[in-house]
């Protein structure tokens, strides 16, 4: 079966202006299947999100291509990368400023519907069924970004993600900025919904945080310094980390 | 100890709002008189009367007579309309094309918004009122070339600020969330960008209605401005000026009118810059 999302040799270059340039990411391949859910671990400046931004085409990539449903997206722009984005979407890291501060969590989950197509009163029913999908009430769509908790913005963030009923949810270290009961509550919230959609929703989940990814996760890459160091089933790599990155990665949580 | 400091905050907001009342009404009633200025003329501003030529200000003429018998005051309410309203006129102009260029280089980035800001530079290199009486004098005299002179120095503040404001949208999550929206880039800087920056940028405006108003009155003083007859606060002062020393009323009454606008303006200006100052909207 075709995978989700395929990446090969994927690099990521930045000139330097008057130093070296920096290899932000360097030659990574991987596979993302249907259903699955992948780890991407690595500590701060190790290329995770520029993986990330690539994949969603908010940073050219230097080299390499991204595959997503079995189509090129490397170079896509316009109307093509819309169309890309109907199959992708994202959680963002810190879930306040995710939204428009001066739009309301409606506006921002509807705008996707609206660019589908649907009219004013069908996208209200959907936000309001999105929002009580992801464990909100309806009225929490007429609220401010300011006005409600991180854990219910990143909710939001979810339910504004899964609108499109897309292939690939990106999880950027969707769990980072919230406290641990939060933290649960989120994963088992994603949890829930790819259950629910069996082998619809294929998820990549960052996190620097390895014990959430040995709960959550099918398979995880290990990154360093822009290579992909080590990737596996979570709970093999915990037990025998064949990589010197990896080891001090476990060691400094145990 | 708290209770104290969250007392004075109370008052320095409502002393915000007070001020943004009372200059916001005189703003208002400027507007309001410069509107109806018509209906509130004594006298009519272009009717001659030699015979009674430099009159001091009495209980007829509030503000004297000038050297064709002109009254005064009835030439300053109707030179409010001229002046506030290219004023205006050239602070609208300014904000909406320097906005406009701004965040077209912020978005778009590249060559495009190097050139721009290079040529933005050229236009900040000059010193500004000289560069606007070239243009001028180029383009010949009257108050339409004024304001054409005067929106092509004072552009690019603006670009600037629109540039460095939407560079900074840019980067927020919510951007990026809206462009995985699907929606276009139209879409976009009118919903997400424009909303977002355009307080600073109206801020910036108000408070440059009294500097463009003086510039105005100057270029006019210098006779690159209104023609005459036209009631125009600076042309006034312009052809009035030989009078000074012998007839002050003449010179001084469209010059204590552009004092009084100027300053209204202004403190309307830093009033809103300090309600919309996010420091003073924290409770």
């Amino acid at each position: 079966m075709e995978p989700v999302l395929k990446v090969s040799d994927l690099t990521k270059v930045f000139t330097g202006r008057g130093h070296a340039d920096l290899t932000a990411v360097d030659h990574i391949s991987f596979e993302l299947h249907s259903g699955e859910c992948l780890g991407l671990i690595g500590e701060s400046g190790s290329g995770k999100t520029t993986v990330v931004n690539m994949i969603t085409r908010l940073l050219d990539a230097s080299g390499g291509s991204i595959l997503l449903d079995g189509r090129d997206i490397t170079r896509v722009r316009g109307k093509e990368l819309r169309m890309a984005y109907r199959k992708m979407q994202m959680v963002f890291q810190t879930p306040a400023d995710s939204f428009d501060p001066r739009r309301t969590l409606g506006d921002g989950i509807g705008e996707s519907l609206r660019n589908l197509g649907l009219s004013r009163e069908e996208t209200k029913k959907e936000v309001a069924r999105l929002l009580t999908e992801c464990g909100l009430t309806p009225d929490f769509a007429g609220r401010y970004p300011h006005e409600v908790s991180g854990g219910q913005c990143q909710r939001a963030a979810i339910a504004r993600a899964l609108s499109v009923k897309p292939r690939l949810l990106i999880c950027d270290e969707a769990t980072s900025s919230l406290d641990v009961t939060i933290q649960k509550e989120i994963v088992a919230l994603l949890n829930e919904l790819r259950s629910q959609r069996g082998g619809e929703l294929s998820i990549l989940f960052i996190c620097h945080d390895i014990a959430l990814v040995q709960q959550f996760c099918d398979r995880v890459l290990v990154m360093y310094r822009g290579r992909i160091v080590e990737q596996g089933i979570p709970d093999a790599i915990i037990r025998d980390p064949g990589d010197a990155y990896t080891r001090r990665l476990i060691d400094s949580i145990l | 100890m708290s209770e104290v400091t969250v007392r004075k905050q109370k008052i320095k907001k409502d002393t915000v709002r007070i001020r943004l009342i009372l200059f916001g009404s005189l703003a208002l009633l400027l507007l309001l008189c410069s509107i109806f200025s018509d209906y509130l003329t004594p006298y009519d501003p272009y009717l001659q009367d030699l015979g009674n030529a430099k009159a001091p200000p009495s209980a007829a003429h509030l503000f004297g007579t000038d050297r064709y018998g002109r009254d005064m005051l009835s030439r300053v309410i109707v030179g409010s309309r001229t002046s506030i309203y290219s004023t205006l006129l050239l602070v609208g102009i300014v904000t909406a094309l320097g906005t406009a260029v701004g965040v077209f280089c912020g978005w778009h980035g590249k060559w495009i918004d190097t050139v721009l800001m290079r040529i933005s530079d050229m236009f900040l290199a000059f010193p500004g009122l000289v560069f606007a009486m070239a243009v001028a004098g180029v383009l010949g005299g009257g108050l339409q070339n004024a304001i054409i002179a005067l929106a092509a120095i004072s552009w690019p503040k603006y670009a600037r600020i629109a540039r460095s404001q939407t560079l900074a949208q840019k980067e927020t999550p919510w951007l990026k969330a809206a462009l995985l929206s699907g929606s276009g880039t139209w879409k976009i800087l009118f919903k997400h960008v424009l909303p977002n920056i355009i307080g600073p940028i109206l801020v910036t405006s108000m408070l440059d209605i009294g500097t463009m108003m003086m510039e105005l009155a100057g270029l006019s003083f210098l006779g690159l401005g209104a023609k005459p007859p036209t009631a125009e606060w600076g042309s006034m002062m312009s052809d009035t000026r030989s009078l000074l020393t012998t007839r002050p009323w003449v010179t001084l009454a469209p010059g204590f009118a552009i004092f009084v606008s100027v300053m209204i303006f202004n403190l309307l200006g830093d009033t809103i810059r300090d309600y919309a100052d996010p420091k003073s909207r924290r409770r």
